[in-house]
């Protein structure tokens, strides 16, 4: 029971690589506790169905676009919308464990500080990961078809987790400002709302009132719309799509994350002090 | 070098000071209590100590490291177990053991030996592989000391180890803190419960709004309090006066009463004759007890005599101070 006996087993080793190990761990934890929570993996799951569903038959008559099938416009407006739904969870996840006493847990371990969040992050997004392709999955169903290749057809789903990821941090900070998973809860709305609803999501910008129209257009949430359709669909004269918007969100997505990280990251050590 | 080296160590929120200028010393081996009632700061003190908070004002010093200096170096040689149990409800218990393992950095087989050796001294074996929500609150906060021990810590902070536990795991726990000691760890530990210092720590020291309000051993602490405790309830309130006059002469000190609850209590310290006398004397005067016991001296009587006031808790006075002395009592019958 001496200090060498500790130092002398362990294998981690230090630097980057022992915090990307600690991540692992960490993110293994996070992952094993979706599976162990059948409510979260049921709900998460069949909200994106349901979404596209929904929507396409309640919008899909109302609304015609030259030469694009509804279902194919919409079905990027909901993966995004998703990616942030689910992004939120972030907030709540974190919440409860900083409540249980988790964090202090971790906190009191010789781990590299930034794993509790990234880990976190890290298991949310490839949750998240899951229901884009379960959404994408459930639109074939009903219709929905990549117009633009293989290669974009990737790159949309990459563009779209990568937005998520960038929106796990933004709530990892959330959840680290309101301490409480209540609160939290009620937090989250309030973002998520404005930006998801008013945005390209569901019907063209051009629909919506001129002041609603200069926020929906000039915000991150079309923004990473906008360059999924691109991908979807290919260039569009009507929708305004090009290449330039698939630039557009990826920088913005590194934008939200490099402010949100270095946020959330100071939040965490403030809450020790 | 000191287990742990504490001093001026101040921690404000705001205006409550939670901790007021704090010095101690803590050699290596045995346990230390750390004696105090609710909100005297004991939890604040342990998690400075644990790297989890840092001081306002004042130095603390863990096996020779300083907490702001070095908090990594000094994680990977204590162990911690908080106030509750921070255990992962939907791991299982051996899942939880092997993440803390694995966040030592220790292999994964490693991580999976030392879980399985750590759930094999706590008694946690038979349910390793079912989640902790399945678990009775005594089985967390076992598993959540299972975790402190992963680490093979040289210095343990035990955060009140025994709140909540029924009598036998309480006595189990303290069996497990004696094989510990016996095996070389230090162990820094807070309790309301003066019996459990007396019983377990070599060195005390109570603490009430911040401040250390005397230390020493538990014999030096108890000789300051006389021992034993006759109380009485008497049946008819109209009699004290009575009372106090039969119980003149008698005990180490005069008889107290408690005027909301008209509780009489006597210090009589060894002196059963004092018992018996006193007794003898009501029956003749034929005084009607409605209750009658005799108790060990508490933390409230540790307070009372030290600070004059009695330990402040969060529970509403006095019912709440007589059903807890009442629970203690219950606890060592
Ligand atoms: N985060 C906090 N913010 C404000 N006050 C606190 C905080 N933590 C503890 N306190 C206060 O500090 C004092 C000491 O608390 P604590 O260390 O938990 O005492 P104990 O563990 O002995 O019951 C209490 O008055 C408590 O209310
Ligand atoms: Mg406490």
């Amino acid at each position: 029971m001496t200090a060498g006996a500790v130092v002398g087993v362990r294998t981690r080793p230090d630097g980057l690589a022992g915090t990307a190990a600690d991540i692992v761990t960490v993110a293994k934890r996070n992952f094993i506790r979706v599976f162990r929570t059948p409510e979260l993996l049921v709900f998460s799951t069949i909200q994106p169905i349901m979404f596209v569903l929904l929507f396409n038959y309640v919008f899909g008559g109302a609304i015609p676009i030259p030469g694009v099938d509804y279902i194919n416009y919409l079905i990027p407006g909901i993966i995004i919308q998703t990616a942030v739904f689910g992004a939120s969870n972030t907030a709540i996840g974190l919440t409860e464990d900083l409540q249980a006493g988790i964090v202090d847990r971790f906190r009191s371990l010789p781990m590299a500080r930034s794993a509790v969040l990234a880990g976190r992050v890290l298991a949310d997004t490839l949750r998240n990961l899951w229901v884009i392709l379960l959404s994408i999955g459930v639109g074939y169903v009903i219709g929905f078809r990549f117009q633009a290749g293989l290669v974009n057809a990737i790159l949309a789903v990459l563009v779209a987790t990568l937005f998520a990821f960038a929106m796990s941090w933004v709530f990892a900070a959330m959840g680290l400002l309101t301490k409480t998973p209540e609160a939290a809860q009620a937090a989250v709305f309030v973002p998520i709302f404005p930006f998801t609803f008013a945005s390209s999501a569901f019907v063209p910008t051009e629909t919506m009132p001129g002041w609603l129209q200069v926020f929906a257009e000039n915000q991150p949430v079309t923004f990473a719309i906008n360059a999924m359709r691109y991908l979807v669909l290919g260039e569009n004269e009507f929708l305004n799509l090009n290449a330039g918007q698939v630039g557009l969100a990826v920088l913005w997505s590194l934008l939200i994350f490099g402010v949100f990280f270095y946020l959330a990251v100071r939040l965490y050590r403030r809450s020790g002090e | 070098m000191l287990a742990v080296e504490v001093e001026q160590l101040k921690k404000y929120y705001g205006d409550v000071h939670a901790l007021d200028g704090v010095d101690l010393s803590i050699p290596l081996g045995g346990v230390y209590g750390l004696l105090g009632p609710n909100g005297a700061g004991k939890t604040t003190l342990v998690r400075i100590l644990a790297t989890l908070l840092k001081p306002t004002h004042g130095r603390a010093r863990i096996l020779g490291v300083d907490v702001t200096e070095d908090p990594g170096a000094i994680r990977r040689r204590i162990g911690l177990a908080g106030q509750s149990a921070a255990v992962d409800e939907l791991l299982t218990g051996r899942e939880n053991l092997e993440m803390v393992g694995r966040l030592y950095g220790f292999s994964r087989t490693e991580a999976l030996r030392r879980a399985d050796e750590v759930l094999e001294r706590i008694d946690l074996a038979d349910a390793a592989n079912r989640t902790v929500k399945t678990y009775s609150g005594g089985m967390r906060r076992r598993l959540d000391l299972a975790a402190s021990l992963v680490g093979h810590p040289e210095l343990l902070l035990l955060d009140e180890p025994t709140t909540g536990l029924d009598p036998r795991s309480r006595q189990d726990l303290w069996d497990l803190i004696e094989e510990l000691v016996d095996e070389g760890t230090t162990l820094l530990l807070t309790t309301q419960y003066l019996e459990e210092a007396d019983r377990l720590a070599r060195q005390l020291v109570v603490v009430d709004h911040g401040k250390v309000i005397s230390r020493g051993t538990p014999d030096e602490l108890k000789a300051q309090l006389g021992g034993d405790v006759l109380e009485l309830h008497l049946e008819d309130p109209g009699k004290i006066r009575v009372v106090l006059e039969q119980l003149e002469g008698l005990g180490s000190a005069p008889a107290t009463i408690d005027e909301k609850t008209g509780l009489i209590s006597l210090t009589v310290g060894e002196d059963t004759g004092a018992v018996v006398e006193a007794l003898r004397r009501l029956d003749r005067e034929r005084v009607q007890l409605r209750d009658l016991s005799l108790r060990k001296p508490t933390l409230d009587d540790v307070f009372l005599t030290l600070t004059g006031h009695t330990a402040q808790t969060d529970e509403p006075e006095p019912t709440g101070r007589k059903a807890r002395r009442r629970a203690r009592s219950g606890d060592r019958s």
